[in-house]
């Protein structure tokens, strides 16, 4: 593996979540320690848990042009785009390097199966065809909303969607770093889009993963997932000759498989830490440089302590840690964006997020678990995430005036 | 337009499809030697699986398994150590239809097993059981596009992290209704060794540069119907290059505007 010789910078980033619409909002939730989960009215959804549903989705329209791509997925995508000024800041980055130049790379784990879900409720009574006007590769298909992104940006790079399920997007950043050294595009636009749909709702709560209650990541008695739904991008560009200060880069990035079972965890960690190690080698880093650790922190029994023994066996028990999916709910296929984005504003405001919903920490997990918000300078933080099939990836970033 | 070129060598293969049973067998058909008669699919079971995971594992799986086996064995290189590419236009498609079909009923209690097979990264899962890989594996998706982009993906790791990679293109079909929707007509999958420098397995060294061109087409009817209807088959015309044994250059498909322009040259 190669060590990152050139640091990418993150020109511009945005999360919408059940948290808040933009960077505004999410920073706001999270110095407030303010979480988005509320009890599931999802659809016809009849499941006691919560989610995280973010507000108004149902009322986005896309674009007349690209009306083919309207599902929940999409609508969420493009509602995503839209803050923050992020648009604008990809057609500059499409001005500056040429529409041919700039990649597309979305982590996603259901994209928008649930139009196929409604679909099926309206199968042909004698036939049992699906609805006329159901358009699969525009909707259902993983790379749906990759496509949609490359459209309404009008863009003619490399493009595809990672889907290895919670992991999908962190592990853009990876496939974009990839992608940037080999030197076939200049700049990234990097994220992660997943939305509520029954199939994760009824499939999580078949294997007893999901919460009756708002989700409590590394509490006692924590005792399952809310799953949430988000958009976060980000784009990726080489890192100038003078950076301002207060600049994220993507210094590190480390992705490793547990090779051990499709629905749980390597016991001790062991993928989960082999990923951390990587990101620090590449990033050229000891574990002491980091100063925050952003949880994959999913709040079942055994992803926070296998996590947990991970992180003790790489940082010891000192460094600060927490997961905000307390707050967000799990957003799958969009966690690791969503996170990065938390990392991001982390370093840019000096703010150690806690963890939130957490009455009694896990005395068996030793780790620096964050019960109050930290408000100081944040130089350097990790971010995990993990996945079903046993996929990994961490994520270290830092500001440009400490890195 | 700037051009980039990416050079890696394909040290190993591995193929099955219709009529196309493993890459030997397959040599004489892509070469011109041998007509190609069209036959269904035939996916061995998953022999390295441990046996609660065999039972588990659909087409999808099956099809990865012995595609990249096959690929890895012939560059005599041990899986457990390769970084893995997975490009799939989509994931289990009978296990997505049972998925649907009990979420449009009034019994929703889908199975763990369904669910976690339900993941597009099932494969890949599956893969690191089998092989105890703990390497870095890309999960991808590119609709028709997924070959393209699998192998883009490869190359770049190839090329920056100065690894051997293995690309794992693999392709299952949907039962109706969803086949009528996205009738793929029958499983396809090729696997690639690709490797940053000759060795001595290195069969062809490849040059990759994005191209506005338009993509290679068979003259045959049949190699095109198969090559435009399953997007890993889209990678069909470079394994042809490669079992013509000459240096030459084919534009493979990848997304509406943009081409892969692939120099071949025999090792």
């Amino acid at each position: 593996m190669q060590s990152i010789s050139n640091p990418l910078l993150l020109s511009h980033f945005t999360a919408t979540s059940c948290i808040g619409r933009g960077l505004d909002g999410t920073l706001a939730a999270l110095r407030q320690r303010r979480g988005g989960l509320t009890p599931c009215t999802f659809d016809t959804v009849d499941l006691a848990t919560y989610t995280g549903e973010v507000a108004g989705v149902d009322d986005v329209q896309l674009p007349a042009h690209l009306a083919d791509f309207d599902c929940r997925n999409n609508r969420l995508a493009f509602l995503g785009l839209q803050q923050d000024q992020f648009a604008d800041a990809v057609r500059n980055a499409i001005e500056k390097y040429a529409a041919h130049r700039v990649g597309v790379f979305i982590g996603t784990s259901t994209s928008g199966i649930l139009q196929t879900e409604l679909a099926y409720r309206r199968r042909d009574a004698a036939t049992g065809a699906l609805p006329a006007e159901f358009n699969y590769g525009k909707t259902h298909n993983a790379f749906s909303v990759a496509d949609f992104t490359c459209r309404y940006f009008d863009l003619r790079g490399p493009a595809v969607a990672v889907s290895s399920a919670c992991s999908s997007s962190a592990k853009v950043f990876s496939s974009a770093r990839r992608m940037m050294a080999a030197g076939l595009i200049d700049a990234a636009v990097v994220g992660g889009v997943d939305t509520l749909c029954l199939t994760t709702l009824y499939g999580f709560n078949s294997l007893e993963l999901t919460s009756p209650q708002a989700c409590r990541p590394f509490d006692a008695h924590r005792n399952g997932i809310s799953i949430g739904e988000a958009a976060a991008f980000a784009l990726l560009e080489r890192l100038p000759d003078q950076p301002r200060d207060d600049a994220v880069l993507l210094l590190g990035t480390g992705e490793s498989s547990d090779a051990y079972h499709m629905s749980s965890p390597h016991p001790e960690g062991l993928g989960a830490r082999i990923a951390m190690q990587d990101a620090l080698r590449m990033a050229g880093l000891q574990p002491a440089d980091i100063d925050y650790i952003n949880l994959h922190g999913t709040a079942t029994p055994t992803n926070d302590a296998a996590e947990g023994k991970a992180v003790n066996a790489v940082f010891g028990a000192r460094t600060p840690c927490s997961s905000t999916k307390g707050a967000t709910g799990h957003t799958l296929g969009a966690a690791g964006g969503v996170e990065a984005v938390i990392c991001a504003l982390a370093l840019q405001h000096g703010l150690m997020p806690a963890g939130i919903n957490i009455a009694q920490p896990d005395p068996a997990i030793e780790v620096n678990y964050l019960l109050d918000n930290h408000e100081q300078p944040v130089a350097r933080v990790l971010s995990n995430s993990f996945g079903f099939g046993g996929t990994n990836c961490s994520l270290i970033f830092g500001r440009a005036d400490r890195s | 337009m700037t051009i980039t070129t990416i050079r890696a060598c394909i040290d190993g293969i591995g193929l099955l499809g219709p009529g196309l049973n493993g890459w030997p067998g397959s040599l004489p058909i892509l070469s011109g030697q041998q007509p190609y008669q069209p036959q269904k699919t035939v996916l061995p079971a998953p022999a390295l699986l441990p046996p609660a995971e065999r039972r588990r594992s659909g087409d999808i799986v099956k099809l990865t398994l012995a595609t990249g086996l096959e690929a890895i064995s012939a560059a005599g290189l041990d899986a457990a150590r390769l970084p893995s590419v997975f490009a799939a236009s989509g994931g289990d498609g009978v296990n997505c239809h049972a998925i649907c079909e009990m979420l449009a009923s009034d019994d929703r209690q889908i199975s763990p097993t369904r669910f976690h097979n339900s993941v597009h990264n099932a494969a890949a899962g599956y893969w690191s059981i089998a092989t105890r890989a703990m390497t870095a594996s890309s999960v991808l998706c590119a609709y028709d596009a997924s070959f393209g982009a699998g192998l883009l993906e490869a190359l770049a790791q190839v090329m920056t992290d100065n690894t051997p990679v293995v690309l794992l293109a693999c392709d299952t079909a949907y039962p109706e209704p969803l086949h009528s929707a996205r009738p793929l007509p029958d499983a396809l999958g090729i696997a690639l060794v690709l490797a940053p420098k000759p060795g001595p397995a290195t069969l062809v060294s490849v040059s990759v540069t994005l191209t506005d061109a338009v993509a290679d087409r068979y003259a045959h009817p049949v190699l095109e119907q198969l090559r435009a209807s399953i997007p890993a088959a889209r990678g069909l015309p470079l394994l042809c290059a490669i079992a013509q044994r000459q240096p030459q250059q084919v534009i493979l498909d990848y997304l509406d505007d943009t081409r892969l322009a692939i120099a071949v040259t025999p090792c």
